[in-house]
């Protein structure tokens, strides 16, 4: 996702008018990258239309978002996805630091991955542009450990199971038509959505993550890489 | 009276929609059951025959099915249009799995934008139908179709059966989109009964699955119409050649304007819902912090200014309604007359919605999860949803007597657990060479090492060693296990098993011995001296490297 400077810091409560949904998942470790991508293009699949193609008088033409399966690997599940290789690399990539922290963390192995659907506003000089979040979807993921094959297989399907359920909580709550931006004008459209990809258009959108240490509190990555370069001296 | 609200433009358009809609429903379902994966690309420019802007593909049988069933008409209250999934063995039995269900009720919004809400929803819906029938439990039993079972599709037109699904059958609600002549409902009832396979099955073919079928299905409706193989390609009978759908090329709206035909405010409420939705589960939370925002639209700019932060009140046209706070206690309901794009009346909307649909459709879920919002632990997830299982019989019970538990390779068990017959070694003369080295090696025979002789241990060792406890050193390790995965059970005494066992302690490496190991640490000590001179040389740069470190 594009890094944009946004006046909420991370980890701070959403803006009033949000609405926030969360979604809890217990994984092996290797099924957290699959688990993770599985719920994240679910909801992409929902927030992102075809390219915008504006003509003469205001009026704009839309482009085809193509869709397809995705198998996993370490879970007994399938997903569908939108057809952009920009999209899943992004994707990917933010799942991978996200995974590796929580590695790295030496905690319990929990942790949470947010992504935030938001808007722009611009403000008049010397304010920064505003990023107001209008929907924000949070993962809790709870890392388990097993000790054999036998726990391995079931936790197979039992994870694929518990995705089918989140799929379905998901598209529950995007059938409640709620609150969608609106269509903007051409002038606008960089402030409701994602126009850097050159296939499909999302909503901006940013990915964040938190992980949380044994003590329950959440301490975000960059201060923990702080502590540990500040003690291994 | 109806239709006077609706110009006829509009009402053509949104009878379009509903007909493509209606098609590339069933196309999304039964492609969705061919057993392939399925891939469409992406593009930028639009083509005008991609319907509510998705790349669906039309197999033109399908749509040929489809517009049969229809003959000409719209799904409306009462005629609903149905795609039963089943699945048929290769012995010719056959089970209902899924029924598919396009529905409309009466409920009616009449402010909403043909064309463009309307069909924007549309789409989301078929995004949200590309989801779900990936999850339901059809989707993997269609991906292992082919050699001992096919699915089938069949399109109806009229009255919901679902009787065909077996007891406690399960419903999924993909989604509903309001339209000004009825609300379009989508959703399948899907069967979760799937029982032991009749012996005389079992005999000839493994369990798929372990699926068994209990009923031997004549077709309850032998004047409806005919299944079809939901992989067209392994179908016996297409000789019939289909017209490619010229409708398809019918343009389709995918050109959007901006601005609104006159400048007007709404209110778009987050409705909070007085009876919890439908279909939530505990670990959906849905913590009500929504309020009420505005909009003002004009026609050259779109401002976004949030009623919370207190800007453009003096701007609205309509009372807003602003509920401090984050307690979801205070449910408010405000939706504002003159609305665009904006949310039809929720509340109301899907009570009347599932009371229509309740009597066609056994909905468990309802009003099961109410407590919808309490927190979850992991465990509480089990419990809940064992509890709403429960209604419906229990499909995890079921499917848990059915999977073949196998023991892993690296199973460990209890030393004591395990009795041995005598092994009969092969490969004996392969047995470890240097026994007398290891015997006297102090470093693999501790010699305090605990006697502990397990049946194994002694027969593993052939006539060469005398019991060595080699494999005590790696007590935590030892495989007892008889059944490694991969190997064929108790054919042949030697297996990839006892291979194993035999080969997991090979002798150490001469290199590890304790005499090469005592030389090199001799070289360390002797060299120490050494390097502490010079150490201590320079250990005025030392303590200047200290310094800049504090």
């Amino acid at each position: 996702p594009r890094r944009i400077r946004c006046c909420a810091p991370p980890g701070a409560a959403p803006a009033m008018n949000c609405r926030a949904e969360v979604l809890e998942v217990s994984v092996e470790g290797r099924q957290v990258e699959e688990a993770m991508l599985a719920v994240l293009h679910t909801v992409l699949l929902h927030r992102s239309t075809g390219k915008f193609h504006y003509k003469k008088e205001g009026t704009y033409s839309i482009g085809t978002v193509g869709t397809q399966d995705v198998d996993c690997d370490f879970i007994d599940f399938a997903y569908v996805r939108v057809s952009s290789e920009e999209l899943d690399r992004a994707l990917r990539k933010a799942v991978g630091e996200f995974k590796d922290a929580l590695r790295n963390s030496g905690s319990d192995g929990m942790g949470q991955i947010s992504l935030e659907f938001y808007q722009k506003k611009k403000s008049r000089w010397p304010f920064s542009d505003e990023c107001i979040p209008w929907e924000l979807w949070t993962i809790k993921v709870n890392v388990v450990n097993l000790a054999n094959e036998q726990e391995r297989q079931i936790c197979r399907e039992k994870v694929g199971e518990k995705l089918c359920e989140k799929i379905i909580n998901i598209v529950e709550v995007m059938n409640r038509h709620e609150y969608l931006p609106k269509m903007p004008t051409q002038s606008e459209v960089d402030n409701v959505f994602d126009t850097s990809l050159k296939d499909v258009q999302p909503y901006l959108y940013k990915i964040s993550y938190q992980i949380t240490d044994s003590l329950g509190t959440s301490v975000t990555t960059t201060m923990r890489r702080l502590i540990k370069d500040t003690l291994a001296l | 009276a109806m239709d006077t609200d609706l110009s006829s433009q509009d009402r053509k358009d949104l009878d379009k929609f509903i007909k493509f809609f209606a098609l590339k429903t069933v196309q999304v379902i039964v492609q969705a059951r061919l057993g392939e994966k399925i891939c469409t690309r992406s593009s930028s420019s639009p083509t005008g025959s991609d319907w509510f802007n998705l790349a669906i593909k039309d197999i033109p049988e399908v749509t040929h099915e489809a517009k049969k069933a229809l003959a000409g008409q719209l799904p409306a209250v009462g005629r609903s249009m149905c795609v039963e999934i089943s699945l048929k063995t290769s012995e010719g039995d056959s089970m209902e799995l899924e029924i598919w269900c396009l529905e409309m009720n009466e409920k009616c919004d009449k402010e909403i934008k043909v064309s463009y809400t309307v069909y924007n929803r549309l789409s989301l819906l078929l995004k949200s139908l590309l989801a779900i029938t990936r999850v339901t439990p059809a989707y993997r039993l269609s991906r292992k179709q082919g050699h001992e079972y096919v699915i089938l599709y069949r399109i109806y037109f009229g009255e919901v059966q679902l009787s065909g699904l077996g007891e406690g059958f399960q419903t999924v609600r993909v989604g509903t989109v309001g339209t000004p002549v009825g609300t379009i409902t989508l959703s399948c009832a899907y069967r979760i009964n799937l029982a032991f396979m009749s012996t005389r099955q079992f005999e000839r073919t493994p369990p798929i699955m372990g699926i068994i079928i209990d009923h031997f299905v004549d077709r309850p409706y032998p004047s409806s119409s005919p299944m079809h193989p939901c992989n067209y390609r392994a179908g016996e009978d297409n000789g019939a050649v289909y017209p490619s759908v010229e409708d398809s090329q019918e343009v389709c709206t995918t050109s959007f304007s901006t601005s609104p035909p006159s400048q007007c405010v709404f209110t778009v409420t987050k409705a909070h819902f007085q009876t919890p939705p439908p279909v939530v589960t505990d670990t959906l939370k849905v913590p009500v912090m929504g309020l009420a925002f505005s909009h003002q639209l004009s026609s050259s700019r779109l401002s976004y200014q949030p009623a919370a932060l207190g800007v453009g009140s003096a701007d609205m046209g309509y009372p807003v309604l602003f509920a401090g706070g984050l307690n979801a206690a205070h449910p408010h309901q405000l939706i504002g007359p003159g609305k665009e794009g904006g949310v039809p009346p929720i509340p109301s909307q899907p009570a009347h919605g599932t009371q229509a649909d309740q009597e066609r459709l056994c909905t468990p879920l309802d009003g099961v999860h109410y407590s919808a919002a309490t927190p979850s632990s992991s465990e509480d997830t089990e419990t809940v949803s064992n509890s709403s299982e429960g209604k419906c019989g229990s499909p995890h019970d079921l499917l848990e007597t059915i999977f073949i538990r196998k023991v892993g390779a690296f199973v460990n068990k209890p030393i004591n657990q395990v009795t041995m017959a005598n092994l009969d070694i092969p490969f004996a003369m392969f047995a470890p060479k240097n026994v007398e080295l290891e015997d006297n090696d102090p470093m693999v025979n501790p010699p305090d090492s605990p006697e502990t002789e397990s049946p194994l241990q002694g027969s593993l060792h052939s006539e060469g060693s005398s019991g060595s406890s080699t494999g005590n050193t790696h007590d935590d390790f030892v495989m007892i296990d008889f059944k490694p995965a991969f190997s064929k059970d108790d054919i042949l005494p030697m297996d990839l098993g006892t291979f194993y066992r035999e080969f997991q302690n090979p002798p150490q490496l001469s290199s590890l011995s304790i005499d090469i190991g005592a030389q090199s640490m001799a070289e360390d000590l002797d060299s120490l001296p050494e390097k502490l001179a010079v150490h201590e040389k320079n250990v005025k740069e030392f303590d200047a490297f200290v310094e800049t470190l504090q």
